[in-house]
């Protein structure tokens, strides 16, 4: 196999704290191919963020290093696009604007301003948002900010799209709507993409591939799935599709056995069948974290549908 | 870019609720609360009027007994006229002159002496009035070069830590220093360095001026550091994956994040100024309000007291103004529209 387009590494960084030097990613190695689809799964606060900004070259890795395209990274540049949780833009500018200054800064030489305006409007109308170029962020929608963000960021033609849960803040209507709009918008431009994400149904949904981390500190990649479903997806015909909910039960599978054992190995790891019975046995007694709930609504979802009678009558009992 | 000119392009909330109100269809029950907003102020102010008057009374100083409001009234009007005849004198003087030139011309005299009766200025006592303009125009000298100087500085000691570190001593020890300490300090510099035959400004003004400056500069410097140095970690980690250049980054984002603090600091020095000012004018009989309070202090007749107390509102509300003024501005530059800014 020839080089890959983008290589992390054997990564490990190491943040100086107050407490002494606290070791937050060991020897993360994952080579990426060009207009592939990577989502980083994990649970809070395991690196997930620290991974992407040293690819983005906004931290520094202590040992190993990112290699994109045959050129080692080190500074942050448009060829990698942020995307960023909270939306990131100016709150001064205008939509259009916003977009605007990432084009201007990345084209002022080989785009003459015409090419500039027209190339802002085509990226905002992808993400479409046409028709509000000249409000503020804070004249608009979490939802149409976070389309905004993403408009500004393939404005910049990155080699690389990074987005660190670009949907997080949505409600789950919106969130639909802008998956729906990535996938259509990746399969087109066939972007390179690294998104980190909580939600399980969106990581395989979108992904090529979707990279589990481990805990933290100290934390690496755990276990890598293959999303060996054909592209364009749809999450109505797939609802349905078992290896669709194979898939969905690994990542659920991995998550919980992460919450509950932190110190799990992955040789340990049993098989899936017996797995899933763990869960909806341990589900109605684990605590009320945030990513705890939402294992649990995946996991019901999915017992409800797919589990033997008695098991859906233990749920239903623990629920009422 | 134009904005539609409203009651609140003013700032006048009062009159904003009032139309507001008057657009709802609840005027009943609208009408009550607005005699109450209208009433409560005015109910207020003739309480406050009352007492004085009631109280001043009963306080005899030296220089008789203290005025009421009636009297201040009466003073602020003679002050008026006072500089009204002053004008009348001023403009009779220059109307004299206008003709003794006539008069030298026809005469033939040497063209130098006729410029020279030319340049002659009239001399005649400042007013009150004169005194106000000159102390605004002292405030807000002192205040431009003092903004003008601790803008920049704040800006960078946001951006560098190092900076700030080396800068944030200095800071803390002249900040607390009391403007009056500075001014014979000032007053020796000024007299050592300013020495032209022919001086722009006066040194009284430069005086005046530089102090005010001197105390002006720290708020702003502690506010735009402290805005610059607020701005958006993610917004920052736009900036370098764009790779903005460092003026780029300054003009696009640093700076209008930073504008709400800035203005703060700006506010804030503008009143420490003003109050500055005064005191200053006091104690070095510079011209401007405060030699007015203190010539009257010292002049010591039976309306001093009344005429200080008409200075003493007019600072006030000057001062009132100047605060108005720069909400304005603030309203002007703020991206944030909707800000409620008091
Ligand atoms: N600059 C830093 N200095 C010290 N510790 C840091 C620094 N940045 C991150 N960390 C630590 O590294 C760990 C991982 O942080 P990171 O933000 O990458 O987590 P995450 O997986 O993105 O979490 P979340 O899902 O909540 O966003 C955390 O424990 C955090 O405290
Ligand atoms: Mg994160």
């Amino acid at each position: 196999m020839m080089n890959s387009y983008l290589n992390i590494d054997h990564v490990s960084i190491t943040f100086p704290t107050d407490t002494g030097p606290l070791n937050v990613l060991k020897d993360v190695d994952l080579k990426v191919t060009q207009g592939e689809f990577i989502s980083l799964i994990g649970h809070s606060g395991c690196g997930k963020s620290t991974v992407l900004n040293i690819v983005a070259g906004l931290l520094n890795a202590t040992e190993g290093g990112v290699i994109l395209e045959e050129k080692e990274v080190t500074e942050p540049g448009p060829d990698r696009a942020v995307v960023f949780q909270n939306h990131s833009l100016m709150p001064w500018l205008t939509v259009y604007d916003n977009v605007r200054l990432a084009v201007d800064q990345v084209f002022k030489k080989s785009k003459s301003r015409e090419e500039r305006h027209r190339w802002t409007l085509h990226n905002l109308e992808l993400v479409h948002m046409t028709h509000a170029l000249d409000r503020k962020p804070g004249e608009i929608s979490g939802g149409m900010k976070q389309r905004v963000g993403i408009a500004r960021a393939l404005a910049m033609e990155p080699k690389v799209l990074l987005m660190d849960e670009p949907f997080g803040a949505l409600d789950s209507l919106t969130r639909t709507h802008m998956q729906d709009s990535l996938m259509e918008i990746q399969g087109r431009l066939n972007n390179t993409v690294i998104m980190i994400t909580h939600d399980v149904d969106e990581a395989v949904l979108l992904s090529d591939r979707i990279i589990m981390m481990t805990n933290g500190p100290s934390a690496t990649i755990g276990e890598v799935l293959h999303i060996d479903l054909p592209k364009p997806r749809n999450r109505l015909a797939l609802a349905e599709n078992p290896t669709y909910n194979h898939y969905r039960a690994e990542v659920v599978r991995f998550l919980h056995d992460r919450h509950h054992q932190p110190e799990y190995e992955e040789a340990e790891t049993a098989e899936v069948s017996e797995e899933r019975e763990s869960i909806v046995e341990t589900l109605p007694t684990a605590a009320s974290d945030a990513t705890d709930r939402r294992l649990r609504t995946v996991a019901a979802m999915r017992s409800a549908d797919h589990q033997s009678s008695d098991e859906k009558h233990l749920l239903t009992e623990e629920a009422s | 870019m134009a904005t539609p000119i409203t009651s609140t392009t003013f700032n006048l909330p009062r009159l904003d609720r009032l139309l507001q109100r008057l657009a709802s269809d609840q005027v009943g029950k609208s009408f009550a609360q607005l005699i109450k907003q209208l009433l409560v102020p005015i109910v207020a102010l003739m309480v406050f009027l009352g007492l004085w008057s009631v109280g001043a009374k009963s306080v005899e100083t030296s220089l008789g007994v203290l005025p009421g409001p009636a009297k201040v009234w009466e003073q602020s009007k003679a002050l008026y006229t006072e500089h009204n005849a002053e004008r009348v004198k001023a403009a009779a003087f220059y109307e004299r002159m206008e003709k003794r030139v006539d008069q030298a011309i026809a005469d033939g005299q040497p063209a130098e002496r006729i410029e020279k009766m030319r340049s002659r200025k009239y001399t005649g006592k400042e007013t009150f009035i004169d005194q106000i303009f000159t102390s605004l125009m002292t405030v807000m000298a002192g205040f431009l070069v003092a903004s003008l100087i601790a803008i920049p500085i704040g800006i960078v000691c946001g951006m560098s830590n190092t900076l700030y570190t080396a800068i944030n001593p200095l800071i803390q020890i002249f900040k607390p220093v009391s403007p009056l300490a500075w001014l014979p300090l000032v007053t020796m510099v000024v007299s050592a360095l300013y020495v032209t035959n022919d001086p722009m400004f006066s040194k009284s003004f430069l005086n005046s001026a530089i102090t005010v400056t001197l105390c002006c500069l720290w708020p702003t410097i502690i506010n735009t550091t402290v805005g610059v140095s607020g701005v958006d970690r993610d917004l920052i980690n736009v900036s370098r994956v764009l790779r903005l250049s460092a003026f780029t980054k300054t003009v696009k984002i640093v700076l209008p994040s930073a504008i709400p603090m800035i203005f703060t600091g700006l506010r804030l020095s503008l009143g420490i100024g003003w109050m500055v000012l005064i005191a200053a004018e006091m104690l070095a009989q510079n011209p401007g309000l405060g030699k007015f309070v203190w010539d009257e202090f010292q002049n010591g007749s039976s309306n001093s007291l009344a005429r200080i107390m008409v200075a003493v509102l007019v600072i006030g509300f000057i001062g009132f103004l100047l605060d108005r003024s720069m909400l304005m501005l603030q309203r002007m530059f703020s991206w944030d529209k909707n800000a409620i800014l008091r």
